[in-house]
């Protein structure tokens, strides 16, 4: 089944498992997605395999990222209607806190959806949104349908 | 690192301040499955752990450290079915902070995937004499 097939069945279904499941990496981290008033915030459950640094323990700093970067993919797929996945430009992430033994969670805001680029912010947490674990801010190459 | 062992990371050098680190391919990191390129995100795992590898080296008593931040250029996509190196280097360090610049690249360091650069904070006795949390 072609991605934006797949894409296309999981907004019309509201399947939030479906949307994940079409990109795999999304998958392997334990990534899932709930939607609220067209926002949708992704939550990396916590598992032994995505631990960075098993002394504190904290989370890979890669993880992180990686769930940042895919909260931002899947909103701009959520709410653009989109042929192709989004091709990121550049992704800077700022870590801000020690990511725990526990879930995380992730929203992104598109600040500018253009013809060609969309700007992404994407912030994760833990326990408290105001007190963010990581936060990004990225570009991506968009091929919005015709 | 468990991440890194689940990633199939491996260590292919490292030296005083540098370090290059090898991610074999795998379908589990697949982002887009049309076209079986590896997600940016397991290139940046890959460029965080080669920064954390090469940063820890870099001092002449290896110093616990933090990442800061990265800022990661996408320049071309993976080819699939193929490993993915990251070279890391640190171009600076401070008492407090290590400067990290990386490639990302497959074949030839001359064709790179990513471009890359970061700053981690040491933390820990030394860094500003007192135990600090980050």
């Amino acid at each position: 089944m072609k991605l934006v097939d797949i894409i296309a069945r999981a907004k019309s279904e509201k399947d939030f498992g479906l949307f994940v499941d079409a990109i795999p990496y999304a998958k392997f981290l334990g990534i899932s997605v709930k939607e609220e008033n067209g926002l949708l915030r992704a939550r990396l459950a916590f598992d032994d395999h995505i631990v960075g640094n098993p002394a504190l323990p904290a989370i890979h700093g890669g993880v992180v990222g990686a769930l940042l970067e895919n909260a931002a993919i899947l909103q701009l797929l959520w709410t653009q209607q989109s042929v192709r996945v989004p091709k990121t430009i550049t992704i800077t992430i700022d870590y801000l806190r020690s990511a725990g033994p526990k879930d995380t969670f992730a929203v992104a805001h598109v600040t500018k959806l253009g013809g060609r680029v969309a700007n992404v912010h994407a912030t994760a947490w833990q326990d408290d949104p105001d007190k963010p674990v990581a936060a990004i801010n990225a570009n991506f190459l968009i091929t919005p349908a015709e | 690192m468990p991440h890194n062992r689940a990633l199939g990371i491996e260590a292919v050098l490292a030296t005083k301040g540098m370090a290059i680190l090898k991610l074999p391919y795998d379908e589990r990191l697949v982002g887009n499955p049309e076209n079986g390129v590896s997600h940016g995100g397991a290139v940046t795992s890959l460029i965080d752990a080669a920064c954390g590898f090469a940063a820890i080296s870099a001092t002449d008593v290896p110093r616990r450290l933090v990442t800061l931040d990265l800022r990661i250029d996408y320049l071309r996509p993976a080819t699939p079915e193929a490993p993915l190196f990251a070279r890391a280097q640190a171009y600076h360090t401070t008492r407090d902070i290590a400067f990290m610049q990386a490639q990302a690249y497959q074949d030839d360091i001359v064709d790179l995937i990513a471009h890359a650069t970061g700053t981690f904070m040491f933390v820990g006795k030394g860094a500003g004499g007192t135990e600090r949390k980050s």
